[in-house]
């Protein structure tokens, strides 16, 4: 074990995902000579040269077209767009060719091609700039999307994902590269598609992912001391989804909450609570609650971009309400 | 002859000389475009009948333009083409009962049947793929291109990619990208526009700002030209040209052949926006009729020779749909088969009227 930040994991893993397989090679804006926006690819131009590190132009749709066609011709590209709101301009190679081309031409050709990108708001980067669209992606058969909350994960699911035939976008956060954890070392290979129980608790569950992982434990931290045992569930896969795990949890709480970064309207606490109401029905105590953000167009202003988006002190609101709608005594 | 007058008098190209050529490689070239004009004829009845579904772009009017360019690609190279994509399929040397078995949704097509007329590919043919998104090909051509110098030296025999697309498809942003990122980076690719004159119904003049097409490589630095589309040995040479040029020099190309749509957009376009006149223009415009007399012109082939062709064509496609009729539909039991490539835990195989969980068991959702 190695204590590490997020930045570092990231960066950690795709420099031995490059030095295990020269088919691995790194496109994007400004990874190479400016060392990537968040500097998660600082030093691979000088270690591996500009054919595996590759400086692209602004031209997201081209160059994301660029690595499904490399990676049709058995390269492995790991994309980096700088955010989230920026692969919109690529979505069309991404949702129309990446995700199609293995299943609509009869499986004679796999996509494997990573697309990492960070969302998140909460750096009064306006509206353009702090979207949670995940579920944009989560919602296409083809593709499959991972959102680590953690180092750990982090460098385990990149490592599946670079070495997975299909496409991933696997989703960072801006607010998570500073965070650290400890770091199994040597080779791990995660496994896309489950979900972990990230702490046990046995009186509510609440379902989370990526950065609003850190807060439900904070919550589920400061419930303990009140005697409350909250028991966090951190999807890590929101395509596929693991339905089971968060059904598990549920019927054994008996009460749910999601804690999601994107807005509420068909966001993803809205397939968590169809999820449950299917799989644990008749073990819940009370309606599923979601805390999800304000739908607006995401405020500079910064007491409306706190108000706007989902806090602790929103989760331990919910939590409470809950609680106290099925009359649990702390 | 006469027709062949009036389409020169209209592109203003000169013809090249048909005596350079081998006689059997003028024969060839008559032999797959009339094979092409037979399967388009019958893809257009077959879609009537309702053996076909979806949409149906056909190829006709453009059978010389296929020929010429599936020539100049050698078998090392790659090719991304767009969803009017039959005839090239035909010409790089798919089987015409898998084409068909495509159009039809057979599990024996192409595709398995999964992809349909838009969506031909053959991955030992190196066709990588009819794609129905308008200017979607481009970006993973270049891609192509560029693993293809991630692998390999440039050379005489090194591969290279052709991406095609349609004039219409020139004003796309996915165009520009990717043709930037083809100089910047040298990549071994020709873009070819097929220029039919229309998108769907909208003339080039309506649609861009530099008609001639090809000039739009001048702000890539890429070399641009323009070639008579009806006539195959033209297109052959400018074609084999420019791919030299990406073999040897990693140079890209973009390459425009002029030709004309026989008919609408779709199979079940009637191009009642063109005038009688117009339509009446085009029929006389036919490459195949014009080639088929500059053949005989020249010696190649008499009256009984192209019979001969046209016969085996008309037989060859009879058998692709008898093929096609015969062959099994997919299974519903396979429907999740293609969705990864990779396996992954807790992937959904759920029918529309399944539920979410298949097990309803009580111990795990029942009522206590
Ligand atoms: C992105 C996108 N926009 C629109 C369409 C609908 N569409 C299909 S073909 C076509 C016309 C394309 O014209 P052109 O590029 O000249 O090719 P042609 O059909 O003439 O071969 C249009 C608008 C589409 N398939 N994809
Ligand atoms: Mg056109």
């Amino acid at each position: 074990m190695t204590e590490m930040t997020y930045r570092q994991a990231l960066h950690d893993t795709l420099r031995a995902e490059m030095l295990r397989d020269d088919a691995v090679v790194l496109l994007g804006e400004e990874i190479g000579i400016f060392e990537g926006s968040y500097k998660i690819t600082a030093g691979m131009l000088t270690e591996f040269g500009d054919q595996r590190v590759i400086d692209t132009p602004i031209a997201e749709e081209g160059f994301t077209g660029a690595a499904v066609g490399m990676a049709m011709l058995g390269l492995r590209p790991v994309v980096e767009i700088m955010t989230l709101n920026f692969t919109l301009l690529a979505i069309d190679q991404i949702v129309n060719h990446g995700a199609k081309i293995f299943g609509m031409f009869g499986g004679q050709t796999s996509v494997p091609m990573v697309i990492r990108t960070p969302g998140g708001g909460g750096q009064q980067l306006a509206a353009t700039h702090s979207q949670n669209l995940e579920v944009w992606y989560a919602h296409v058969p083809g593709l499959k999307v991972v959102a680590p909350s953690n180092p750990a994960d982090a460098k385990a699911l990149l490592t599946a994902s670079i070495r997975d035939d299909d496409p991933v976008l696997f989703l960072e956060n801006l607010s998570l590269y500073n965070t650290k954890g400890e770091v199994p070392d040597g080779e791990q290979v995660g496994e896309i598609g489950r979900a972990a129980i990230a702490r046990e608790g046995s009186d509510i569950t609440v379902i989370s992912y990526s950065r609003a992982t850190l807060i439900a434990l904070e919550v589920a931290r400061q419930f303990e001391s009140e005697g409350v045992s909250v028991e966090v569930v951190d999807l890590r896969s929101l395509r596929p989804l693991d339905r089971e795990t968060v059904c598990a949890s549920v019927r054994k709480t008996t009460r749910a909450v999601v804690l999601e970064d994107d807005w509420l309207t068909y966001g993803v606490g809205a397939e968590i609570a169809a999820t449950i109401q299917e799989g644990a029905f008749d073990r819940l105590d009370a309606p599923v609650r979601r805390v999800a953000a304000a739908e607006v167009p995401l405020p500079y202003a910064k007491p409306l971009e706190n108000a706007a988006l989902p806090t602790a002190q929103d989760l331990t609101k919910v939590v409470g309400e809950v609680l106290d709608a099925t009359r649990f005594t702390r | 002859m006469a027709s062949r007058t009036k389409g020169k008098a209209d592109s203003g190209f000169a013809p090249p000389d048909l005596r350079a050529e081998p006689p059997a490689t003028l024969r060839d070239y008559y032999r797959q475009m009339t094979l092409i004009r037979a399967f388009e004829l019958r893809a257009n009845e077959m879609y009537r009948r309702a053996k076909i579904g979806g949409y149906c772009h056909l190829n006709l009017g453009e059978e010389a333009t296929v020929v010429g360019l599936m020539s100049a690609l050698e078998k090392r190279d790659y090719l991304f083409t767009t969803y009017r994509d039959h005839g090239y399929a035909l010409a790089r040397g798919l089987a015409p009962g898998a084409v068909m078995a495509e159009l039809f949704g057979k599990s024996t097509g192409v595709s398995k049947g999964l992809g349909g007329s838009m969506h031909l590919f053959d991955a030992k043919a190196r066709m990588l793929g009819g794609y129905g998104i308008v200017g979607g090909q481009i970006p993973p051509a270049t891609g192509a291109a560029k693993a293809l110098t991630y692998r390999g030296d440039p050379g005489p025999d090194a591969e290279a990619v052709m991406c095609l697309l349609g004039d219409g498809t020139t004003n796309i942003g996915a165009f520009h990208e990717s043709l930037n990122l083809a100089a910047i980076w040298h990549l071994p690719i020709v873009y070819v526009i097929v220029n039919n004159r229309l998108g769907m119904g909208t003339t080039v003049e309506r649609a861009s700002a530099e008609p001639e097409l090809f000039k739009r490589g001048c702000s890539y630095r890429m070399p641009g030209e323009r070639v008579d589309g009806d006539d195959p040995v033209a297109v052959r040479e400018a074609a084999r040209a420019a791919l030299t040029r990406a073999r040897t020099e990693r140079q890209p190309s973009l390459l425009e052949t002029m030709s004309y749509r026989l008919k609408g957009h779709s199979v079940v376009d009637p191009a009642t926006y063109r005038s009688r006149e117009e339509s009446q223009r085009v029929r006389d415009l036919d490459p195949l009729p014009a080639f088929r007399s500059r053949l005989i012109e020249a010696g190649v082939l008499d009256d009984d020779d192209a019979k001969a062709l046209e016969e085996e064509a008309e037989q060859q496609v009879a058998e692709a749909v008898d093929f096609a009729d015969k062959s099994p539909d997919p299974q519903v039991k396979d429907l999740f088969n293609y969705a990864y490539a990779t396996d992954v835990a807790n992937a959904s195989r759920r029918l529309p009227a399944e539920p979410v969980f298949p097990v309803a068991d009580d111990s795990t959702g029942g009522a206590s």
